[in-house]
This record gives structure tokens, C-alpha cells and sequence, in this order.
């Protein structure tokens, strides 16, 4: 029932392309140590995967303003390069050269620690998203577990900020960030419980892998249509992101926790809250869209043209597609989660807390209880 | 010593630096909400411990519980009480300082004396990995299901305990003194917790 990781492992050796092997055999070609040529290959995926991050945190927040605008009728950014494009670049760049200010009253080492246990836990994720098969840079066996756990550190480094800016608004934004993720974990973890139970593994590769059989028909949107809703729910909380937004409401905590911020550590939470949105519909797209998966499984079309599926070209292909199709799932969801902010009023307080506690919390069990009465009725359908 | 084991030996010594002088940081800060935070720093490098065990999912574990959950419930319950009060001082405070000291150093001997005196199996078990997930949740269905369930009992008794504490307003007597509530201190939903008394 549960292949071991070594095996696992092997079988994806053999099929698809795995470039860390060519890099390390390319390195003894030229006499370096497995070792050492290792200790190379390391750092790579890890600053890819950052710039991947970032880039994908400038695209959303243009994508944001654009879209924005166009819920306003308005027009939005336009000098910065082309539509600007080059818009979010200037925010960085205003943001990085401003004054970084630290309160007289404030905590200083508090202050400087709190954006940072923001920001780490979600870069950390990063670690677990596949863009393919082997494009990922750990498949480690705890996987989506792995995000869950760390994603229960932000709560700290946002109490940690409110209480150490020594104002009114930014601790009770702090209290109230840390409630809301806290309620919302609970729901999420309960829908993606009921993901790994269908797939029998925790590794995002296996979850996958066991989408796409049959490709759009597979995926397990269709058979986990309750968890979806809940998970894109969940997410958009953990993410403060409107129709939650509770954390920072201007109208009553002027910005919440980041009241007292400006300059980087300001970005290190704006940056934070953006490749949190954009690391959510990644997962959303990795548990329930089929991931790298097309819409039509690419070994039906190759043995449609009558080409191998382990053809270099096809292989190729094969992975760009994956790429193209990930990125193109994730943006949509963004793209959904903005139009979402610009069209939702707030939630109060209480109903957050209600729609958390008491109907997201109860649904999520029930919702898991029936995968799993399903996945003994039909086990060929929910992963016997 | 090649690069795998000389990173982890650096790894083990700096985890375990952490671990022992956040905790004497814990205990001895004047400050509690620097406790607090430190408390989450200690449980965060008890869990690096276990991920150079090769234990991942008690590492996670680790996090998920004692940094997630534990951690910000007692900074939760700091900051919402936060009350500044000049405290009195205790009579003979160094006397006691000394003795809790001493306490806790005849504690500290006894331990080196069992870590020194136990014939530990080295090398260990042999770590089993990524399989540990299966295996845990084998043993927790089967030889340790008792224990797993009395733990949930457990959990279950607390829980309702804290409703039935927190649900106030259905108390129309105090249980100790048998004395009648203030119903106006409680709060109701949908009704504003402080009510504007000046006005009747």
C-alpha cells in the first residue's frame, strides 16, 4: 500500500528528468568530489525557488493594482514600463531607501525579530512545492505537514510585533492575527487531512502523482468539492486577505500590527503577506487542480502522435508544461483572491470567529469522515 | 570526519547551546513576556534536536504543538492580562533564591549521576526515517491505542472544563460563596460589555 521513500525515489530517477543528477554528474565529469559537487548543487534550487518567491510577489502585487483599478474603473498604473509592469519594482525600491524607524517607547530587539518570524516560516514552505516531478527542492516524507507546522510559527512573530510597538492598535491587531490563524488552522488541517488520506502519503509529489490518472477528471477538486471551499476559505484567512482582513482594518486599528512599522521592515511584512497569498494558491493548485498536471494527460497526446513518452523533446516539453501549468493554476486562484478583496465588505470579529468555529470546524469533520467512508465504500475511486 | 557529520556536529552544538541557555532565560528573566518568546525559542531547537534524530514528524510535531499552540496560548493569556502592578516584596528573597538554587543543583547532580552511571547502547537503534510516519500511526492504533485514547478522554475533560468556566452567564450564584452575580459584568453577545450606567 505505501511504497517506501527509496523506492519512490528510484522510480523517479528512472523516469523524467532529474537535473540535480546531471549536475553532479556533470561535476565529477570535471573531478569534484560527489561531496563537495553536492554541497554545490544546494544552495541552487534554494535561490531559485527565493527568486521564483519574489518574482512571483512583484507579479501579484501589479496583478493586485491592476485589477484594483479595473474594480474601480479606474486605470491604475501606467508610467512604470509597459502597463506598468515596473510599478511594484518602484515600491520595493521606495521601501528599501526609506528611514527605518523604531519607535522610542518600542521594544527594538522584539520589533526587529517580529517581521522576520513572519517572513521565514513562509519562504520556508517554498520548500515542499513541486513545479514537476522532480522540480522541487525536497521531497521531503512529511511534506504538506511540514507547511501546516510551519505556518503555525507566523502567530508568534505577529504577537511578537504587536506587543513590542507598544500601541494600542498594533497589539490588538497582533491578538486578533494570532486568533484568527489559530481558528482557521484547525479547519485546514482537517481539509487537508482528508486529502492525504485519499493519497496515502503527506509528500505533495504522491498527492500529485495519484491526480493524474486521467487527467482534469482526476483531479480532486471533483472528489473533495466540500475540502476545496474550505481550504480556499481557510487560506484566504491565514492570509489576512479581505474578506478577513480583521488583523489590519484601517477603519478600526489604523494597520494593525504594522502601525508603527515603515521602511524594510515594513516589506519584510508586506512581502510576507504576498508570498503567503501566492504559496496558498500554489497549494491549492498542488492539492486539488492536478498541480503540474495538464488537462489531458501529455502521455495520452504523445502516444496520440506516436512518440515516446521518454523521448528527450517530449521529456522537455513534458516539464515545461508542467511549469506553464502550475504557475497558470496558482495565478488564477490569485487573480480570484483579488477580485475577492475588492468586492467583499469585511467580516466582524465575531462572525469570523463563528464561521470558523462553528460551521467551518464541524463541516471539515464531516467532510473527512465521509472521504473516509468513501474510501472504504469505493476504493478504486478515493485511493484503496 | 567528512561534511555530512561535521555540519551535524555543528547543528548539534549550537541546538543544544540554544536549548540550554534559552531555558535558564525562561527561568530567570525578569520580564515574562521575553520568557514567553524565549519558551518558543527553546521548543523551536528541542524540534531542530529531533530533525538531526532523523525525526521529522516529531519534529513538525514538535512545532505544530508546543510552538503553535502551547507557545501562543501562553503568550495570549500575557498579553490580554498585561496588568501593571507594583508587586510586594518577598521577605527573605535572597534565603529563597539560594535554596531553589541549591534545589535545583542537587537536581542538575543527580542527573549527570544517572547520564554517567547508565550503560547506554551506542550506537542507538538504527533510524528508521520517513517510514516513522507509518510506524506511529501503527503503533498508536495498536499496542498504544489505550494510552492514545485515555489522552483524548483527558483532553476532552479539560476542554469542557474550560466551557463550563467560561460560560459565565448561566451562573446566577457564585459557586464558592453562594453569593448572587453582578449580571451586568457579564458579557452578553450582541449587547456592549460596558453598559452606560450614568445615564439611569
Amino acid at each position: 500500500m505505501v511504497t517506501s521513500s527509496v523506492t519512490t525515489s528510484q522510480v523517479l530517477i528512472t523516469q523524467g528528468i532529474d537535473i540535480e543528477l546531471s549536475f553532479n554528474q556533470a561535476m565529477e565529469g570535471i573531478g569534484i568530489s560527489p561531496d563537495f559537487s553536492h554541497l554545490l548543487w544546494l544552495p541552487l534550487p534554494m535561490l531559485l525557488v527565493l527568486i521564483a518567491a519574489v518574482i512571483g510577489v512583484l507579479v501579484t502585487v501589479w496583478l493586485e493594482r491592476k485589477i484594483s483599478a479595473a474594480a474601480q474603473q479606474r486605470i491604475g498604473p501606467e508610467y512604470a514600463g509597459a502597463l506598468g509592469i515596473l510599478q511594484p519594482m518602484a515600491d520595493g525600491l521606495k521601501l528599501l531607501v526609506k528611514e527605518d524607524v523604531i519607535p522610542k517607547r518600542a521594544d527594538g530587539l522584539l520589533f526587529t525579530l517580529g517581521p522576520v518570524l513572519v517572513l521565514v516560516p513562509v519562504i520556508l514552505s517554498w520548500l515542499i512545492i513541486p513545479f514537476g516531478q522532480n522540480l522541487l527542492i525536497s521531497n521531503v516524507g512529511i511534506g504538506i505537514f511540514l507547511w501546516i507546522a510551519l505556518s503555525s510559527i507566523q502567530p508568534i512573530g505577529l504577537l511578537m510585533s504587536g506587543y513590542a510597538s507598544n500601541n494600542k492598535y498594533s497589539l490588538l491587531g497582533g491578538l486578533r492575527a494570532a486568533a484568527q490563524s489559530i481558528s482557521y488552522e484547525i479547519p485546514l488541517a482537517l481539509a487537508v487531512l482528508a486529502i492525504v488520506m485519499m493519497s496515502n502519503s503527506l509528500s505533495t509529489i504522491d498527492i500529485v502523482e495519484q491526480q493524474n490518472s486521467a487527467g482534469l477528471l482526476s483531479w480532486n477538486v471533483w472528489r473533495q468539492p466540500i475540502g476545496f471551499l474550505i481550504f480556499w476559505i481557510c487560506a484566504l484567512a491565514e492570509c489576512e486577505r479581505l474578506p478577513f482582513d480583521l488583523p489590519e482594518a484601517e477603519e478600526e486599528l489604523v494597520a494593525g500590527y504594522q502601525t508603527e512599522y515603515a521602511g524594510m521592515k515594513f516589506a519584510l511584512f508586506y512581502l510576507g503577506s504576498y508570498i503567503n497569498l501566492v504559496l496558498s494558491s500554489l497549494l491549492v493548485s498542488i492539492l486539488y487542480l492536478g498541480g503540474w498536471g495538464f488537462p489531458i494527460p501529455v502521455e495520452w497526446l504523445a502516444n496520440w502522435l506516436g512518440q515516446s513518452i521518454d523521448a528527450p523533446l517530449i521529456q522537455i516539453i513534458n516539464g515545461s508544461i508542467g511549469i506553464v501549468m502550475t504557475i497558470l493554476k496558482t495565478y488564477l486562484l490569485v487573480f480570484l483572491a483579488i477580485l475577492l478583496r475588492w468586492t467583499t465588505p469585511r467580516v466582524r470579529i465575531d462572525q469570523l470567529l463563528d464561521l470558523g468555529w462553528k460551521f467551518l470546524l464541524p463541516i471539515a469533520l464531516a467532510n473527512l469522515l465521509i472521504t473516509a467512508s468513501l474510501k472504504l465504500v469505493f476504493p478504486f475511486a478515493f485511493g484503496g | 570526519m567528512n561534511i555530512a557529520t561535521t555540519t551535524e556536529f555543528i547543528c548539534f552544538i549550537s541546538l543544544s547551546a540554544i536549548v540550554i541557555v534559552g531555558s535558564l532565560g525562561v527561568i530567570l528573566l525578569a520580564n515574562i513576556v521575553y520568557s514567553a518568546f524565549l519558551l518558543g525559542g527553546v521548543f523551536m531547537a528541542v524540534a531542530g534536536l529531533y530533525l538531526l534524530l532523523n525525526a521529522s514528524f516529531v519534529a513538525a510535531a514538535q512545532v505544530l504543538v508546543y510552538v503553535g499552540a502551547v507557545n501562543v496560548l501562553i503568550l495570549f493569556a500575557i498579553m490580554l492580562v498585561n496588568k501593571k502592578e507594583e508587586l510586594k516584596p518577598v521577605k527573605g528573597l535572597q534565603i529563597r533564591r539560594v535554596l531553589s538554587a541549591g534545589v535545583c543543583a542537587g537536581l542538575l547532580a543527580l542527573l549527570f549521576q544517572v547520564d554517567l552511571t547508565t550503560p547506554w547502547a551506542l550506537p542507538g537503534p538504527e533510524a528508521i526515517g520517513e517510514e516513522a510516519i507509518v510506524r506511529i500511526g501503527e503503533h498508536l492504533f495498536t499496542d498504544y491505542l489505550l494510552p492514545f485514547e485515555l489522552a483524548s478522554v483527558l483532553l476532552l475533560m479539560a476542554m469542557i472544563g474550560a466551557i463550563v468556566l467560561a460560560r459565565r452567564d448561566v451562573l446566577v450564584s457564585d459557586v464558592v460563596t453562594g453569593e448572587s452575580v453582578d449580571q451586568s459584568l457579564i458579557e452578553k453577545t450582541g449587547a456592549p460589555f460596558l453598559i452606560d450606567k450614568s445615564s439611569s
